[in-house]
């Protein structure tokens, strides 16, 4: 027993100088995929010199990854894809707060935590891509109006396990109510043209298709598909249009992917400089146009064809409400039958 | 799943009796290997008994009756649907002569190698509304929305449809293997006592092959049970889905663990319920002879519908989806194909081949002991051990990851106090955590296989041996190695290509930088880039389709007396 501790602590200390004598890397867990940050992370190779070591994966099962190593996970950075997570991971005590000037002055208030604890990186929109020659643009207005009567059998929207429409429910409750709130996803569940199936780029599909009239999703996936290689692709995309809602009131409701420093980061200040870099206008570039998303910051142009839709005023709401509601929009969905 | 050998009659044939006999080797590591491989599902289980109150009833008041209505009709479906068509082929290609037959006996095989879900997007695609099919019917006969009636592919019928097209090989696997290695005397008794073809099959064959069958059938069952990726992008809600929802959505490990409890209960009760149907039958052969199978050579009608009852499984559930994933790469290959996609080639294969050695050690090991002694702590150990394959693939990765964290962060703790140096995390996060999850999941499909194998080597080879002075390892790698060599084979080829399609526990157990082919996929469908994430998917069916026909080959030649017609 004694030799194999011995030997055990004598293997410890050799891997602790080995690990000093090579420079500090950051290590990153990621819920974007890998096509999607590898790109940035290796730019900040590139400029800084520090390794990114990186791992993805889905959020609920990374979550629970990063808290069961506890004190001494090897992550420094939680990159995720949604406020509502950012936010969890806040509440279970996974990440830490962050003062940084760069972060501050680049990234609007109601993007990041109010007490430093995540920021948004990039943002997306969530709005209605319909088919003009069946809506009258006129026809179209608020979120809430979708469940009127005069959509019925018409609207196109992915299951409620999907994390983006558990934020609109959230965003929903936070203006309404629970009860209003209630009221419109049971309308809004009368209204569809077919059960929930697949993801958002299926429902645009099937906008154009013919299947419904209007399809609720996140921009990207429309903006992809308008820069598709594929010559069909862009085609179908050109004979959709997208609408962004709430104009008159609170605003189209945002989301951003985003990230912040983990409570136990073994490398803090590379952990800090990582996410400074990603509020570069290097690497805001790249979010804008790997993925047609909106750059977090105000100061950098999104790709050409999401600058096509023109601008539009955006849901201040503060996006940490929207992980603080995250369980109550989940069961509201389960009550009204939205699968 | 399945103990085929007959414990009661062996303990007589032992030379020692119970009581006197030393304890050793046999009676511990086989039990102490189950055991560790069933902690990620002990763990699952402990859940248990955190008090979960208020979500349950929400859960009950709004979704449970669908997750329970759901997930039996798919049960129902894949079940019957891959008894039919995996023992109706495995019966034609072992007993019958058509044409195309030699080709059939390992084509069937192939659909194994497609995951489940690549086989899902490519259906829906197809079929949906938006897609090529229906877009050319209302284009060819002027129809719109609501004009004409066609079957909706993401629903339940369709996941019962497409698992059952990618399930059914392990029970032709199974049952074929059964029927090749069935005295043929048996089944001429039948016939000389005037029976036809098609009685003997049904009153003698099936029967004899029942445990090869059921245990076949419960294999595609549990990893149907187990499936995520297509229930939830067919918009099927079961209790797996209910599972990830309540987990990972909710943020209730309590409640999931408690759903997942209930489908490993229900699991547990239909495996006991079919082993206590199946009464004190014994299935293994006491006859040595094995002549050449029959050979029933068909004509005319039934020529062709024994050929499309063989070519229909392999285009719908191999063809078909490979042309799709083939089309895609095509388009793609300048962007997706580059000397990084060599490395996640690599990563998979060498896992896979890892783990399935492990796997059909482990298995032999357990399934052996048990045949020697079933003792009840031995056979609940297996069982449970057993039990990974029938749970969502994201549970049992956290099952694995809450212990070994623990461990982790126990020995750091205990190397700060009393060395003052911090060991990090040893195990999390290597190889070595990921290999053990994939034999948690995966050693249902081992131990399944080896245990049939042996339960048909006749308990009088044991009491020979034994007789004769060998001792019980000896036994196993003299006499029944040998024997089951065939069946250590499948084992360890349906292992490879299971790790080959794993993804969950891969997802969340791998070191930093660490992909593989199933990873890539993954990620590049579930971002909803479907034609990208055909090259990753296709490899993954290359590369499983040689174990495939490598299996075909190793179950004609392990026949008894040689080969089969």
């Amino acid at each position: 027993m004694r030799i194999l501790i011995t030997a055990a602590s004598a293997a410890a200390v050799l891997f602790t100088t080995l690990a000093a004598v090579a420079a500090d890397p950051v290590n990153v867990y990621s819920y974007r995929k890998e096509e999607l940050i590898r790109p940035i992370l290796n730019a900040f190779t590139e400029e800084t010199g520090i390794e990114v070591n990186l791992i993805t994966g889905n959020a609920g099962e990374l979550h629970q990854r990063l808290k069961s190593e506890g004190k001494n996970t090897p992550a420094d950075v939680l990159v995720t894809v949604d406020a509502g997570n950012l936010s969890r991971a806040k509440e279970d005590g996974l990440l830490q707060p962050i003062k940084s000037e760069v972060l501050e002055k680049y990234i609007p208030e109601h993007l990041r935590d109010p007490e430093g604890y995540w920021f948004g990186l990039s943002k997306r929109a969530r709005v209605f891509v319909y088919s003009p020659d069946r809506v009258d643009p006129s026809e179209l207005s608020t979120y809430f109006d979708l469940a009127d009567e005069k959509w019925r059998n018409r609207l196109l929207i992915r299951s409620s396990t999907n994390i983006y429409n558990q934020s609109l429910i959230a965003a929903m409750i936070s203006e309404f109510g629970e009860e209003k709130t209630q009221e419109w996803a049971r309308g809004l569940v009368a209204n569809f043209a077919r059960r929930p199936q697949g993801g958002d780029s299926d429902q645009i599909h099937a906008v154009e298709a013919g299947e419904g009239d209007l399809a609720l999703v996140n921009t990207y996936y429309y903006g992809r598909m308008l820069a598709s290689d594929d010559a069909d692709e862009r085609a179908a995309a050109q004979k959709l249009r997208v609408f962004f809602p709430n104009q008159d009131g609170r605003g189209t409701h945002v989301n951003v992917s985003g990230a912040g420093v983990t409570a136990y980061a073994p490398h803090k200040e590379n952990a800090v400089k990582l996410l400074e870099f990603m509020v570069g206008e290097e690497a805001q570039e790249l979010f804008a146009n790997s993925n047609q998303e909106y750059p977090a910051r105000q100061d950098v142009a999104p790709s050409k064809e999401v600058a096509s839709w023109g601008t539009f005023k955006e849901d201040n709401l503060n996006l940490s409400v929207l992980g603080e509601l995250n369980k109550e929009a989940v069961m509201l969905a389960d009550r009204v039958g939205w699968r | 799943m399945t103990t085929y050998s007959v414990l009661e009659t062996e303990e007589a044939l032992l030379p020692s009796p119970v009581g006197r006999r030393r304890r050793g080797f046999w009676d511990y590591v086989p039990f102490a290997v189950a055991a560790l491989v069933a902690v990620p599902v002990v763990v699952v289980l402990c859940h248990v008994f955190v008090p979960a109150g208020e979500v349950w009833t929400h859960l009950a008041e709004t979704v449970l009756g669908r997750y329970v209505t759901n997930t039996i009709w798919l049960f129902l479906g894949v079940g019957i649907g891959t008894a039919v068509i995996g023992v109706g082929t495995a019966w034609l290609c072992s007993m019958c002569r058509f044409p195309g037959r030699p080709v059939f006996e390992w084509a069937l095989l192939l659909p194994l190698a497609v995951p489940t879900y690549a086989i899902g997007f490519t259906y829906a695609g197809l079929f949906e509304y938006a897609g090529p099919v229906q877009s050319l019917l209302r284009s060819a006969f002027d129809w719109g929305r609501g004009d004409y009636w066609f079957p909706e592919p993401r629903s339940l019928g369709g996941a019962i449809a497409v698992m059952t097209l990618v399930l059914y090989p392990y029970v032709y696997l199974l049952s074929r293997a059964a029927f090749l290695s069935q005295s043929v005397c048996v089944l001429e008794v039948s016939r000389t006592l005037g029976r036809s073809p098609f009685r003997s099959f049904l009153t003698v064959a099936l029967p004899l092959a029942r445990p090869a069958i059921v245990g076949g059938v419960s294999l595609a069952l549990m990893e149907a049970l187990s499936d995520f990726g297509t229930v939830h992008y067919y918009g099927v809600d079961t209790f797996t889905t209910g599972i990830y929802r309540t987990w990972f959505g909710f943020g209730e490990p309590a409640a999931a663990a408690q759903l997942a409890a209930m489908l490993m209960v229900f699991v547990l009760a239909l495996i006991l319920l079919e082993r206590s149907s199946r009464g004190s039958r014994r299935f293994h052969h006491t006859s040595a002879r094995y002549r050449q199978l029959p050979g029933y050579a068909l004509t005319g009608v039934r020529k062709w519908l024994a050929v499309s009852a063989c070519l229909l499984p392999v285009l719908l559930g191999f063809l078909v989806p490979f042309g799709q994933l083939g089309a895609w790469t095509i388009a793609t290959a300048d962007k997706m194909l580059d000397a990084s996609f060599f490395a996640l080639a690599w990563n998979s294969v060498s896992l896979a081949t890892i783990t399935a050695v492990i796997a059909v050690c482990v298995a032999l090991l357990v399934a052996y002991a048990l045949r020697l002694r079933g003792t009840v702590p031995m056979r609940a150990a297996a069982r449970a051990a057993g039990l990974g394959y029938a749970v969502p693939g994201s549970v049992i990765a956290v099952g694995v990851l809450l212990p070994f964290a623990w461990l982790d962060n126990r020995v750091d703790a205990l190397a700060r106090d009393w060395l003052g140096v911090s060991t990090g995390l040893l195990l999390t996060g290597t190889i070595l955590a990921l290999v053990f999850a994939y034999l948690v999941r995966f050693l249902a499909v081992s131990l399944n296989t080896v245990e049939a194998s042996l339960g048909r080597v006749t308990p009088s080879m044991d009491g020979a041996a034994r007789s004769l002075g060998a001792s019980p390892g000896r036994v196993l790698f003299r006499v029944h190695m040998p024997m089951v060599a065939g069946g250590l084979m499948t084992a360890g080829l349906l292992v490879f290509v299971d790790v080959m399609k794993e993804l969950p526990a891969t997802l969340i157990m791998r070191p930093f930088d660490f992909n593989t082919l199933a990873v890539k996929a993954y990620e590049l469908a579930s971002d909803e880039r479907l034609a990208d994430s055909a090259s990753a998917a296709l490899a993954i069916v290359v590369v499983g389709i040689a174990p495939v026909v490598l299996l075909s080959r190793a179950i004609t030649r392990s026949r008894p007396g040689g080969e089969g017609p």
